[in-house]
């Protein structure tokens, strides 16, 4: 297929249809609002079931139920709304069924504002949902991997039983881009083998979270995690940039990857040793290859667009190594590449040699000035 | 006169529905007797095959053990949305929830009253015993005036802890529904009726009349601290007078239907 120009919201749900989406439940919330439009047109022009649910509560259930039947389900929302289905994320890990959840993310805590945003990084990697699971979660950082992530998120989370997310900002749900779709795909004709669908010559199958004996629940999060480890194993995912004989690393996803690019390129222009390494799958998360570029740079600079969530996890995997600087803008705010550049000079000129670790509160500092326009 | 083996008629068996698990239910509850009516009709209309069960929160919760016929645990409240997603992905499956009062009426306020709105093509099995049972003998949004409970242990005080919610008459407004009554399990006379009422609930689900829902007026002896007696009179004398039994919405295709 030839590239097209498309919005990434519209990509991400015309990309689900392709990957064999079933069932598509969802409640309005900006700025994810226009995968539902798009979906409440397409879905049932393909016989396929859509459903606005009264509240992002319901519609995660609805998914639940869908993804029970051992069909493509998945829903779309943003951080607010990514907060009421936390309930239906832990139960459906729980029963170990596949299913799909894109979360365009906004600015918080709280109702927060419409702007991109970062801020739900903790929130998703870490499991919003109560007990022990252990989501799948890519981010991708333009219109054309968007597309590729919910094709792929569809097949792990099925390859893993468990919830995958697809994680962006409102800056990739609402930007146009030229972009290539996938051919249709079309659903499968055989349910798995543990679905429900009606027990016809065979004993039920029964789908529940629910295991009372302790011992028994103790099993369940035994295989849980298991099958996490072996996802550890195979499903790092990755991107580098000038990073070959880079002193000087920039750790950034999504958005904020990008922007950083931009910085990138600059700073190389001007003879800067520097490079970027972005975190595609931000769960597994690639530790080991951060540990083993940490001991080839002199230092890293983790840019975020939120407080430095991933930053505690790039401190997990750099281990004191190299010292580590921090740059975030927050509560909806996109950075430029000039204040990426402007960090970048500022840790060429004077190189940092600490390894205690103040970054955030050094960033906070010149974050406040450059706020208050110092 | 001595009756040959041979010439014995079958009058009274486990319908195939049913599993041989015996329920954890306590003495004089009728679940028992509500989870039986459902497998009674699943197996008179041979649907057993293509049912899919949706179980709540509450004592019910693992209803699936009694029941054999592929099912679902919802989380609390939610089971008419896990439902809606089943139903809609597999309009050839017979889908169905089983609530108590604390979950449909309660934490699942939202997601019944808006499957019914939409006419979502399933149906609800709605026991309504006026308490919660699970927890231990909570108040319920169905709990009489002046009721005692653990967490009403004055009675319940209508004027802080507000009234008892009636919701076949609400959900019998929505234009999405196709069949809503009320039915009770407290003598034989009445569970026939609330067998009968089953199987127009499911009839409707397989003529495609939208949503259905059986409301069975139900004991909890355990809870209310009296006799499983004195719980079939609760019922009858006090529960009756407050949940009306009636057909509060009859699809006019239905209406005509014999069973």
């Amino acid at each position: 297929m030839a590239k097209e120009l498309w919005k990434g919201n519209h990509a991400f749900a015309e990309a689900a249809i392709r990957a064999g989406c079933e069932g598509f439940f969802g409640y309005p919330i900006t700025p994810s609002t226009e995968f539902l439009e798009y979906m409440s047109e397409r879905m049932p022009q393909l016989g396929r079931a859509y459903v606005q649910a009264e509240s992002e509560v319901a519609a995660i259930n609805m998914v639940y139920g869908a993804a029970c039947t051992g069909k493509r389900a998945m829903t779309a929302s943003s951080s607010p709304g990514i907060s009421l289905m936390s309930e239906g994320i832990s139960y459906i890990a729980g029963t170990e069924i596949p299913a799909v959840v894109v979360n365009v993310i906004r600015g918080g805590p709280g109702l927060g504002n419409i702007a991109p945003s970062q801020g739900d990084y903790n929130q998703i990697v870490k499991g919003g949902g109560h007990g022990d699971y252990f989501p799948l979660v890519l981010a991708p950082a333009s219109v054309q991997e968007s597309i590729d992530h919910i094709t792929l998120a569809f097949d792990l989370a099925e390859k893993y039983r468990t919830i995958a997310f697809v994680v962006v900002d409102g800056n990739i749900g609402q930007m146009m881009e030229p972009a290539e779709m996938p051919p249709m795909r079309e659903p499968p004709k055989k349910p798995p083998e543990w679905a429900v669908t009606g027990a016809k010559g065979r004993d039920p199958n029964i789908l529940t979270s629910i295991y009372i004996h302790p011992p028994d629940e103790e099993k369940v999060n035994i295989r849980l995690y298991k099958r996490w480890l072996e996802a550890e194993a195979n499903e790092v995912r990755y991107e580098t940039f000038f990073l070959d004989d880079a002193e000087i690393v920039i750790v950034a996803f999504g958005t904020a990857a990008r922007v950083s690019s931009s910085a990138v390129k600059v700073a190389r222009e001007e003879g800067i040793k520097v490079g970027l390494f972005r975190p595609v799958s931000l769960k597994p998360f690639p530790y080991k290859q951060i540990e083993e570029i940490a001991a080839k740079a002199k230092s890293m600079l983790v840019v975020e667009m939120n407080t430095g969530m991933m930053l505690d996890d790039v401190k997990m995997a750099v281990k004191g190594q190299i010292p580590i600087e921090f740059y975030g803008r927050l509560g909806g705010v996109t950075p430029f590449p000039d204040e990426i550049l402007d960090e970048i000079h500022r840790i060429a000129e004077n190189p940092p040699t600490k390894t205690e670790f103040h970054e955030r509160k050094e960033w906070i500092e010149r974050l406040e000035k450059i706020v208050e326009g110092k | 006169m001595v009756t040959k083996s041979e010439d014995a008629i079958l009058v009274y068996e486990r319908p195939e529905s049913f599993t041989s698990t015996h329920t954890h239910y306590c003495p004089g509850c009728t679940h028992g007797v509500a989870h039986r009516l459902i497998a009674e009709v699943i197996d008179e209309m041979g649907i057993r095959e293509k049912t899919i069960g949706v179980a709540p929160v509450g004592c019910s919760v693992f209803m699936y053990h009694y029941m054999n016929m592929d099912f679902v645990e919802a989380a609390h409240g939610r089971a008419p949305a896990m439902a809606t997603g089943i139903k809609r992905v597999s309009p050839e499956n017979t889908v169905y929830t089983y609530q108590g009062d604390g979950d449909l009426a309660s934490i699942g306020m939202a997601e019944i009253m808006h499957a019914a709105a939409r006419g979502e093509n399933i149906t609800v099995i709605f026991i309504n015993n006026a308490i919660y049972g699970m927890t231990g003998g909570q108040m319920a949004p169905t709990t009489l005036p002046g009721m005692k409970t653990t967490s009403s242990p004055l009675g319940r005080d209508v004027e802080m802890m507000g009234y008892p919610v009636r919701m076949a008459e609400m959900l019998a407004t929505m234009e999405g529904a196709g069949y809503v009554v009320r039915r009770s399990l407290h003598d034989p006379k009445h569970i026939r009726q609330a067998k009968k009422a089953i199987r127009m609930a499911f009839e409707t689900q397989e003529r495609g009349m939208g949503f259905s829902i059986v409301e069975l007026l139900s004991t909890c002896p355990t809870n209310w601290k009296v006799s499983a007696r004195e719980a079939l009179d609760f019922v009858a004398e006090q529960m009756i007078p407050v949940y009306k039994l009636d057909d509060f919405k009859v699809h006019p295709e239905l209406a005509k239907l014999k069973i």
